[in-house]
């Protein structure tokens, strides 16, 4: 090879810290997965899977009262339609995860491009689309939701599309935001200096380096979409004629007495909900801080 | 290409030729003026050292001449001709002709000039593909080759490393080979030694310089290290606050050093040959502001030897007894106004700077 080797120490390629501590996402993390995973399965193979028909009413002549609570038969008991709320549960995750992908899918897309085009073009580009992210988040985003359900129809794609629109302002400041930090940075001067163009400099030097924290901005934007999406339902503005989960805690609550007799009704989609929004929380969370740490070592 | 380097050598011709370039930016605190009025030549195969202290401009210059400012707030004037040919102001797709391929540039800091996210070996195979269309396998191969000519050992492994598992000299020389890639004529080393330590410095100069031989490249070293330099230069360009101050060959300089801050400098530097415990000497004081730069010799308020005159008149830029050495300065090391402070200063009679007088 070479004459002069260089010597050991020059060659030398971790650092001593980077060897001794072990970076991982940790168990809670890869929990989380599991669970959003199980989540997605059920709500993929809800029709195949062994649960019973969410529509049907279970109640046979004789029987007093609607509801019961959780029995083998109705793991999560019947409502006051006498209608299985296990199985409403899981189909509920149909809508929530779909409301909450698209949603963030749209804004990561849409706001993701304005934020890069901005960060990196600054000027009057920069201007006009931090002024668009401006205005949209001076809009309070719940009633601007409710307004345009109002206003447009209430489909599936509909409700996903206006949530969307709400992501896109805090994705594209966030984006921007990265990209002027990383525009700057010598490696991109260098790969200017080296002659690579614009787009190339975008999609290649950049987009890699912005798209680390924009993943766990996508994990804590879809939490907030299916919240969000909760809370339209539970005022009756959903998606219509499904089933979703605030539309299943709006029925278990529309009175005290309904909570305070039969809280199973509201209590396992709040459940369900609520450890679904806190694994994608907790899992943006631990993306996050897992790459903070590896960019303080380059 | 060799027959156009042979005739372009026949007719004499600079590779790089400046001439009163300035560079100023426009900030809220007013005009900047990084780069003020700047001449320099440099030849095709040559060594050219910029020195100066950090805001004296060299950096600046070293993008000025290579277009890679922001055109936003940079308002920049004369010319810079490389080859004969007119460059500055050119828009960048017409520069994106020369960069890479004619001229390109190894940075400061080897732990951000390189994309953390992409392997080393894509990172050289990039402006192989896009300037000389070269197929993947062919970028590959040739970017072992690079790598084990700027003697990167395991040259293969390194490939498919990303820089976070390459040592910071490692990781520089990676660099060099992205920047030589292409072949260029020209190349702009930005203090490409201070972010390494000592023992590696010696080695990236060193292969800088061989490199430099072995392609009949032209290298722009820009350091603030006087040091650095001394080994390594044919010529060497004083900055200070945004102008030359004394250009020389490198012997020449380091013989007949004329101005008192290229001296201060050198004594800035630590001696071997010192005893233990001897007091760096430092020069007091901070470089010029340069949205207000002094109205006389920018360096005069931090200068011990200077007088009234380099208050209220700025020096122009002189030719020495060595027809190629100019300074500036109105009253140079060895003349006898400069001779007379010397001795006053070693009595102890007045104080270092005009400052304090």
């Amino acid at each position: 090879m070479s004459t002069e080797a260089p010597t050991t120490s020059e060659a030398a390629a971790p650092a001593p810290g980077e060897a001794a501590i072990k970076k991982t996402l940790g168990i809670g993390f890869w929990i989380c997965i599991g669970w959003l995973l199980v989540m997605v399965f059920v709500a993929v193979f809800a029709t195949r899977l062994p649960i019973p028909d969410p529509k049907f009413n279970f109640i046979k002549p004789g029987q007093a009262g609607p509801s019961k609570g959780p029995s083998a038969a109705h793991w999560f008991g019947t409502d006051k339609d006498a209608r299985d709320v296990f199985a409403r549960t899981m189909y509920g995750a149909r809508v929530s995860l779909t409301v909450g992908f698209i949603a963030i899918a749209f804004g990561m897309f849409v706001g993701g491009t304005l934020g890069i085009l901005a960060g990196f073009f600054r000027g009057w580009i920069d201007r006009i689309f931090s002024f668009m992210f401006l205005v949209l988040l001076s809009f309070p985003s719940l009633v601007l939701a409710i307004m345009l359900t109002a206003l447009l129809d209430r489909k599936l794609f509909t409700i996903s599309m206006i949530l969307g629109v709400l992501a896109v302002a805090p994705v594209g400041r966030l984006a921007r935001a990265t990209t002027m930090q990383y525009a700057d940075r010598e490696f991109v001067i260098a790969a200017r200096s080296l002659g690579a163009k614009n787009k190339r400099i975008i999609v290649r030097e950049l987009l890699p380096n912005v798209a680390i924290p924009m993943s766990a901005l996508a994990l804590l934007g879809m939490a907030v979409a299916i919240v969000a999406e909760g809370g339209l339902a539970f005022l009756g503005l959903s998606v219509e004629r499904s089933i979703t989960w605030g539309g299943m805690i709006q029925l278990g609550s529309d009175s005290s007495k309904t909570l305070q007799n039969q809280p199973w009704i509201a209590f396992f989609p709040i459940g369900v909900l609520f450890l679904t929004v806190f694994a994608l929380n907790f899992a943006g969370d631990r993306v996050r801080t897992y790459f903070d740490v590896k960019e303080i070592s380059l | 290409m060799s027959e156009l380097q042979t005739e372009l050598r026949q007719e004499h011709q600079p590779l790089l030729e400046v001439t009163d370039l300035r560079t100023h930016f426009r900030t809220e605190r007013g005009l900047v003026r990084a780069v003020d009025g700047v001449s320099l030549t440099l030849e095709r195969g040559k060594c050219l050292g910029i020195v100066g202290e950090s805001g004296s401009g060299k950096t600046v210059l070293s993008r000025s001449l290579m277009g890679l400012l922001p055109s936003s707030n940079t308002v920049t004037s004369g010319s810079v001709k490389f080859e004969g040919k007119e460059i500055l102001g050119l828009p960048s797709k017409q520069m994106r002709r020369l960069w890479g391929r004619e001229m390109s540039m190894v940075f400061q800091n080897p732990m951000t000039s390189l994309n953390p996210l992409m392997k080393i070996g894509q990172q050289i195979a990039e402006p192989l593909n896009l300037h000389l269309d070269m197929s993947r396998a062919d970028a590959r191969a040739t970017a072992e080759r690079l790598l084990r000519d700027v003697r990167i050992p395991e040259a293969a492994r390194r490939l498919d490393q990303y820089p976070h598992e390459l040592s910071g000299g490692m990781r520089q020389r990676a660099m060099i080979a992205i920047a030589l890639a292409c072949g260029p004529t020209l190349l702009f080393a930005d203090e490409p030694t201070t972010a390494l330590d000592v023992t590696v410095q010696a080695q990236i100069l060193q292969l800088i310089g061989e490199q430099r031989r072995d392609r009949n490249m032209s290298v722009v070293l820009v350091t603030h290290d006087l040091g650095v330099v001394a080994g390594h230069t044919d010529e060497i360009a004083v900055m200070y606050g945004g102008k030359l101050v004394e250009k020389a060959p490198t012997s020449v300089l380091f013989a007949h050093m004329k101005m008192p801050y290229t001296m201060s400098l050198m004594r800035s530097i630590p001696k071997l040959e010192d005893p233990s415990h001897t007091r760096l000497a430092t020069i007091p004081g901070r470089p010029p502001d340069l949205v207000h730069p002094p109205k006389g010799c920018r360096f005069a308020p931090r200068c011990a030897y200077a007088r009234d005159k380099c208050l209220t008149e700025e020096p122009p830029l002189r030719q020495a007894e060595d027809p190629n050495h100019s300074y500036a300065c109105w009253y140079p090391v060895g003349s006898p106004e400069f001779n007379q402070r010397e001795a006053e200063l070693n009595n102890g009679a007045v104080p270092v700077t005009l400052e304090a007088r």
